[in-house]
């Protein structure tokens, strides 16, 4: 008896392998999109936005990218890199894709980029790891980011802070390679125009106490600079305050950006970061995609939501010049790279590195009516506008990829004691 | 006694050749698929000699899993090293580092027993973590180490179906080798040490080197699975080596039925198939994975290898509880 009660599970198993094992045949006017989200998990909600984003854009043409009818195709990447790798394996091998998109950490990008082939390229909405436009870029041909580098909105933010008359700054930040490169970015922008990062704090990623931080904060600093991301975000700012901080607080994107904006209270009010978005962008354009998404799914978009609609509407622009044949993944990023386009967060092309070239945005935050909206809310308000950012800001790109990516002790902290 | 286990080694090999044979046919991401809970089989039935066998439940096993990764990666993108004939080399370094941890962390553990030798697992494999988290410039931290070539030695490992084979065999030869060491008198004994450890102790047995000896054999099988792993994801990241990862291999060898080895290779294919499979089918896959796990610790203490046994008691009129529920370590 139990020999044949084992060999049927054995079966089961193999017959419910081979039951779902059939490839998806493409139509000669489909483009097959595969996106990678993480859509369980800690950063379910974030993953949310970002399919929320690129989806509210198809909705919107109806799937249809100049006569190619798009397959849009969500795989689940759980927040970790070696699912992202083989669910975009599934997208590549399965659902044969001429393109997969997505993941969310810098992490995720560096895994699915040296997966890209010629047959199926990877566009990058979210993940903003430097070197995958930078120092790696050679070693994965097939890719184009269309959202942003790390470092960024932090070049032209190390000028504003100098503009402000800031000296010294002291910069809190989530430990790892995200929180480097922004507060990297920041302090060589900030150093370069006369200010001085005099300290350099990294908790972990993911801290909630930032209790034992607080206290060791400067006390000759003009300012404090803070890179937070998810939870984190929420709760420095809250403890900040309640430590009794005067001091000007400036942040990078993810402080501030509209994904915890609206579970934020009044200490945030005053604080400035920078990003190429902010959903209080004042644009008849950008009014109208606030309204509609927010009537759709219930929230104001965030960038991530920002960052995969337009990521839609490039990949729309070269299909329609091509009239909705694929033009094949090098042909498509040559198209695509060459291309100027008018987007919700303002001109954006690229250079020759496969980055967007962009506006980036000083915002503070303020609680107004804005769009119609007859509540009174927080929104990050643009200021001041740094047209048309490259990757390398106002620094030679020569000399600029002859530096080290930045790190934990790069640039080193020259003003730290 | 001895036919039944004669004719549950034939149903094995016959279920194992099956799958050798059926699918390298199937869609490539099935075999991908495959490969990669293999790969983690190894792992998962290392963890069952300490738990199944030996009774302590260790929360530190993906430790060996990720030095043993992090080696053959940080090998081959620095040196180039282990991309040919010398992938053979790794392997056997890959087993000798994941031997020479568990060594080390041995020592700290096999004292403690029961809940105590969990945290202290834990706390072990979290240090490894840590470690591969923040010592960026030789880990690359969170972003971790991309591979970007599989060996080639006459074989080319980079064709999927090839590389399966080779893990399959990996696998086969792997689970032999624990096959043969449950059941040799030195298996006999830590089996002993489950059931009664203090009764084993008065028999005259030196107990702790016991447990030592079998914690350093998981080890190093833990490491050979890291190195394949490795090539398998191509990707090496703290990820591998955190908190669940070593719960997954525990829920998988309780799944399938801890001290039965096969039990965490079926626990490893369901989760693999429901994790990576069915989430590409429905949206809602955590709530079929977590009614299996719910179901199973409820009506089948002994993981699903106990389903033979309970219809074989269902059917026999007078039931055995005794041998029904048999959590090991308990």
């Amino acid at each position: 008896m139990r020999n044949s009660g084992r060999s049927k599970i054995g079966l089961g198993l193999l017959g419910g392998c081979l039951a779902f094992a059939g490839a998806v045949p493409g139509g000669a006017d489909e483009l097959r999109i595969g996106y990678i989200a993480p859509t369980t998990g800690i950063f379910a909600q974030v993953g949310k936005d970002m399919v929320d984003g690129f989806q509210l854009y198809l909705d919107e043409v109806k799937n249809d990218f100049g006569g190619a009818q798009v397959k849009f195709i969500v795989e689940d990447e759980q927040g970790k890199p070696d699912t992202a790798v083989t669910k975009a394996r599934k997208l590549i091998l399965q659902d044969k894709v001429q393109m997969f998109a997505g993941g969310l950490l810098a992490s995720s990008g560096y895994a699915l980029a040296p997966i890209s082939t010629s047959e199926a390229i990877y566009v990058i909405p979210v993940s903003a790891a430097d070197d995958l436009t930078q120092r790696q870029l050679s070693k994965f041909p097939y890719i184009i980011r269309t959202g942003w580098t790390s470092s960024q909105p932090s070049h032209p933010f190390g000028q504003w802070a100098c503009d402000q008359g800031y000296k010294k700054i002291a910069a809190v930040g989530a430990d790892y390679a995200f929180g480097y490169e922004v507060i990297g970015g920041f302090q060589k922008a900030f150093e370069n125009c006369g200010g001085q990062i005099v300290q350099k704090i990294w908790p972990p990623l993911g801290t909630k106490d930032f209790g034992p931080y607080l206290p060791s904060l400067r006390q000759d600093a003009d300012a404090i600079f803070t890179l937070m991301v998810g939870p984190m975000s929420l709760q420095f700012p809250k403890q900040l305050a309640a430590a009794g901080n005067k001091k000007p607080v400036i942040g990078g994107g993810t402080s501030y950006d509209e994904f915890v904006l609206p579970s934020m209270g009044d200490e945030v009010i005053g604080h400035v970061s920078a990003l190429q978005y902010s959903a209080a962008l004042d644009t008849p354009k950008n009014a109208e995609f606030v309204q509609k998404y927010r009537a759709k799914y219930g929230k104001v978009p965030s960038y991530y939501s920002e960052t995969n609609y337009t990521t839609a509407q490039m990949i729309h622009e070269v299909l329609k010049r091509n009239n909705g044949k694929w033009p094949g993944g090098p042909e498509f990023i040559k198209q695509l790279s060459a291309l100027k386009f008018d987007t919700l967060r303002g001109p954006v092309s690229f250079d020759d590195m496969r980055n967007p070239v962009q506006n980036i945005y000083i915002k503070k935050v303020e609680r107004k009516k804005m769009f119609g909206y007859d509540k009174e809310e927080l929104w990050n308000t643009v200021i001041k506008t740094y047209p048309n950012v490259s990757q390398f800001g106002q620094f030679d790109k020569a000399e600029f990829l002859k530096q080290p990516v930045y790190g934990r002790d790069f640039p080193p902290c020259k003003f730290c004691e | 006694m001895l036919k039944s286990q004669r004719a549950k080694i034939i149903v094995v090999a016959t279920v194992l050749a099956a799958v050798a044979a059926i699918v390298p046919s199937t869609n490539s991401f099935v075999i991908l698929l495959a490969t990669r809970a293999l790969a983690f089989s190894i792992l998962v039935m290392s963890l069952d000699i300490l738990l199944g066998f030996t009774g302590l439940a260790s929360l530190g096993q993906a430790a060996y899993l990720g030095v043993g990764a992090y080696l053959t990666a940080i090998l081959a993108t620095r040196y180039g090293f282990g991309l040919g004939f010398d992938f053979w080399l790794v392997v056997v370094l890959g087993i000798a580092v994941g031997a020479a941890l568990a060594a080390v962390f041995g020592l700290l553990a096999i004292r403690a027993t029961g809940v105590y030798f969990l945290m202290i697992t834990l706390a072990l494999g979290q240090c490894v973590w840590g470690l591969a988290y923040r010592w960026n410039s030789l880990t690359g931290g969170d972003n971790g180490i991309n591979l970007r070539e599989r060996p080639r030695f006459g074989i080319d490992l980079a064709h999927d179906v090839t590389f399966f084979y080779l893990v399959f065999a990996f696998f086969a030869v792997s689970l032999l080798a624990m096959y043969v060491l449950v059941r040799s008198p030195f298996g006999q004994s830590l089996a002993g040490i489950r059931e009664r450890e203090l009764r084993m102790r008065i028999l005259g047995y030196n107990t702790w080197l016991h447990k030592y000896i079998a914690f350093i054999i998981a080890g190093g099988f833990g490491g050979l699975a890291g190195v394949l792993w490795a090539h398998t994801a191509g990707i090496v990241s703290p990820e591998n080596v955190v908190l669940t990862t070593s719960v997954d291999a525990l829920l998988m060898a309780v799944l399938g039925g801890a001290g039965t080895l096969i039990g965490g290779v079926i626990g490893a294919f369901i989760v693999f198939g429901m994790r990576e499979y069915l989430s590409t089918i429905v949206p809602w896959w955590q709530y079929v994975l977590g009614a299996v796990y719910v179901l199973t610790i409820f009506y089948l203490p002994g993981g699903l290898m106990g389903i033979p046994e309970r219809i074989r008691q269902r059917r026999s009129s007078s039931p055995d509880p005794k041998k029904l529920v048999l959590l090991p370590g308990t």
